[in-house]
């Protein structure tokens, strides 16, 4: 009997411009892997003649709504999994053109492994610097670049080695390590997706399934145990019980831990953890909690319980932020938003707009504002404190969404720099 | 604890399951958190159980926070309201009924016939009940793998006041923040089991021992074969003349309105065997079980447009 439970899961997001294969890419992997199902294959199979030449197109395995299949695009993402006998895989295949880009992010953000795809014929466009210059700034742990249709460059070498030095050039522009692993792949034909293909015999690394069950994706160490406090959970008649429960990050906390409450500063002792319900000694990073103090403190949501020992996060009114702005509306100095971090709302102003990211130079240039599918870095005068860390030492502590007060609509995605 | 900036290293492991568990509540505290008068839609089937057993870990040692919600088509397997009032009882609930039945005899909808499948009908009686107990947040059993519309949709699924789905208005979530916020009128679809596959659904049921309607296991049953799979005969199914009943050993992979969920030939009777099944099936569970999904290639996503879950 197979079974999956105990393997590591994997995340992954496809990532880079409009036709360049990402769908087909998924749809081949899921193929070639036998992670699809009968039925599924016969209503690609159905569609494909409806919707194309006739022939299998895999990336109909993805392509889900209605409007997808009709104009041949992805617009939202599509979340699929498989396993094989070493991984499972939860694939976000994100879509390529900009104004999606919102999308895109959601998929990258929780992504361990990026696939960049590239069209071999036209090499690095606006977007792949866009989708890579993201990828860097989410912090993905590997980058692996498919350079797609190697068919119809006749699998030429030198068309490869320009697509690869072309990424190899962005990722020394914006300063990234991102570690880079490229593939030349034929997805429609799935050369060098699952098994490696005779047409390019110059080629002598892994396949890109070979590659995902094997990279090392264990989580980056973060800065401490934390636990933001969503919810406090009581039971009424007659029990004193009260714990504070949140999914904690960044190191494990035991019972008789002492524990520091921020923004407030007061201290105390874990006097008993739940975790999942059911009581524990120690819980780690991940896990989904509850824990009760020895001391009877004002704590509630959004407030966030720091293990002493560990660094301590900014409790700030002041940070700075790289943006992903996602909204129609532009965003300048004086306008109003909502921050969401870490289970809580808070309104903030925008003080200060340091400068956007040029994507035909990939160097930052000065700007008045920020426009739909902007990356920039800007200043935020926040009006309670909030308890952050920086993006690079904590993801979880340093992520933040901006909310439109007014439609409520998610506007941007934000990442700690800097706080005060 | 250790030295600042040192790797903090752990003994513990945590398995797939447990990751997805811990997802899985983590969701379901920040939505209870952040909307005001949340539900639980529990059809009896295996996915809303897995849910509930999960709402119930949530809040632990403390009550469900908030009520259980059945969407009750009319056409139930018997087996299946046993087993929701059993829950109820055990876990002490406050449940809703939302009938299709009382939606058909007020006008709401047009009566499908006593042979319609009345899953499509449920979006009405769903969004009628969700106005008056004005609740602002209701948690489905929905799971990415289940369909390619619901592979595309977000942990929370903004419906605004007619209850529809607009996949190309859905909120971005970068690293799992939700957004609930919802001014008056709209309300919010949570998933948080969006992840699980249908595998991983019977390994945590087996791993934790959760309790399940009878007809997930292998039984002997009369059913009929129409358009492709074996009805169960009674109800709303009555066989037509060249229907001829017969008796089968099969189970449930889905449960749903009995007038268009079918039942796959199995000998699957205990959990490790039901494991094995769903691990070597090469059709999906939808696929196998529901005529309404198959009916057009879009058939899932135009009942969520119309406020489906």
């Amino acid at each position: 009997m197979s079974t999956i439970a105990d393997t590591t899961q994997v995340r992954i997001a496809t990532i880079g411009s409009v036709d360049d294969g990402k769908s087909t890419l998924i749809g081949r992997l899921l193929h070639d892997s036998k992670g699809i199902f009968e039925d599924q294959l016969n209503a690609v199979s159905s569609a494909s003649k409806r919707y194309g030449d006739g022939s299998m197109n895999l990336a109909l395995l993805t392509d889900g709504l209605r409007a997808e299949r009709e104009q041949g695009i992805t617009i939202d993402v599509a979340y699929r999994y498989f396993a094989t006998p070493r991984r499972s895989f939860v694939l976000a295949d994100t879509p390529g053109h900009a104004q999606f880009t919102r999308n895109m992010v959601t998929g990258a953000s929780v992504s361990d492994i990026a696939i960049v795809l590239v069209d071999a014929r036209h090499g690095v466009v606006e977007q792949t610097r866009r989708h890579v210059a993201i990828a860097a700034l989410l912090g993905v742990s590997h980058l692996i670049l498919a350079v797609n249709k190697m068919d119809l460059v006749e699998w030429t070498e030198s068309s490869f080695q320009s697509v690869v030095a072309g990424v190899q050039d962005i990722l020394k522009t914006l300063s990234s390590n991102v570690p880079l692993h490229p593939i030349p792949v034929s997805a429609t034909n799935g050369d060098n997706v699952v098994e490696l293909s005779p047409r390019s015999p110059w080629y002598t690394g892994p396949s890109v399934l070979d590659l995902i069950e094997t990279l090392d994706v264990s989580e980056a160490s973060e800065v401490g145990g934390r636990l933001p406090v969503q919810w406090t959970l009581r039971v009424y008649g007659g029990s004193d019980y009260r714990a504070f429960a949140g999914q904690l990050t960044g190191g494990d906390v035991s019972v008789g831990d002492a524990v520091t409450v921020l923004p407030k500063g007061q201290k105390s002792v874990v006097q008993s953890i739940t975790r999942s319900g059911d009581p524990v000694d120690v819980a780690i990073p991940g896990d989904a909690i509850a824990l009760e103090l020895a001391d009877a403190l004002d704590v509630g949501r959004g407030d966030v319980l720091v293990v002493d020992g560990g660094t301590l996060p900014t409790c700030a009114t002041r940070i700075s932020v790289d943006v992903c702005w996602f909204a129609e509306t532009d965003i300048r100095v004086g306008d109003r938003i909502v921050l969401r971090h870490s289970a809580r709302d808070v309104p903030a102003v925008v003080s200060g707009i340091d400068h956007i990211l040029d994507l035909d130079t990939l160097t930052n240039v000065q700007a008045d504002k920020l426009t739909l599918n902007d990356i920039g870095r800007i200043s935020l005068d926040i009006d309670e404190p909030i308890v952050v860390d920086a993006y690079t030492d904590s993801k979880v502590g340093g992520s933040l969404i901006a909310v439109d007060p007014v439609t409520n609509a998610t506007v941007g995605a934000l990442l700690v720099r800097s706080a005060q | 604890m250790t030295a600042i900036f040192e790797t903090q290293t752990s003994t513990l492991h945590r398995s797939h399951l447990d990751r997805l568990e811990a997802e899985s509540i983590t969701i379901i505290r920040e939505v209870v958190a952040g909307c005001e008068s949340p539900v639980l839609l529990f059809s009896g089937g295996k996915d809303s159980a897995v849910l509930l057993w999960l709402a119930i870990k949530a809040f632990k040692p403390a009550r469900l926070p908030f009520p259980v919600m059945h969407v009750d088509t009319g056409h139930n397997f018997p087996e299946v309201i046993a087993f929701r009032d059993e829950i109820v009882e055990r876990f002490n609930l406050d449940l809703v009924v939302a009938s299709v039945q009382e939606s058909i005899d007020t006008g709401r909808i047009a009566d499908p016939g006593p042979t319609g499948s009345r899953n499509r009908q449920q979006a009405v009686t769903l969004l009628d009940a969700i106005r008056r107990h004005k609740f602002t947040a209701a948690f489905g059993g929905g799971r990415r793998d289940e369909d390619k519309a619901r592979a595309k949709e977000r942990i929370l699924s903004f419906r605004g006041t007619n209850g529809a789905w607009e996949p190309r208005q859905q909120r971005p979530e970068p690293w799992n923040i939700l957004n609930p916020r919802i001014r008056q009128g709209e309300h919010l679809r949570a998933f948080p089991i969006s992840n699980w596959t249908e595998l991983d659904i019977w390994e945590y049921i087996a791993r934790e021992g959760i309790p399940l309607p009878t007809i997930y296991f292998s039984h002997e049953r009369t059913v009929i074969q129409r358009d492709g799979m074996l009805l169960s005969v009674g109800g709303p199914v009555v066989p037509e003349a060249h229907e001829v009943p017969f008796t089968e050993t099969v189970r449930y992979r889905t449960v749903g309105d009995m007038s268009c969920t079918g039942a796959v030939k199995s000998d699957a009777s205990d959990f490790d065997a039901i494991i094995a099944d769903v691990a070597a099936s090469r059709i999906t569970e939808r696929g196998a079980t529901r005529a309404d999904d198959n009916f057009s290639e879009s058939a899932m996503e135009d009942r969520k447009r119309e406020g489906y879950f």
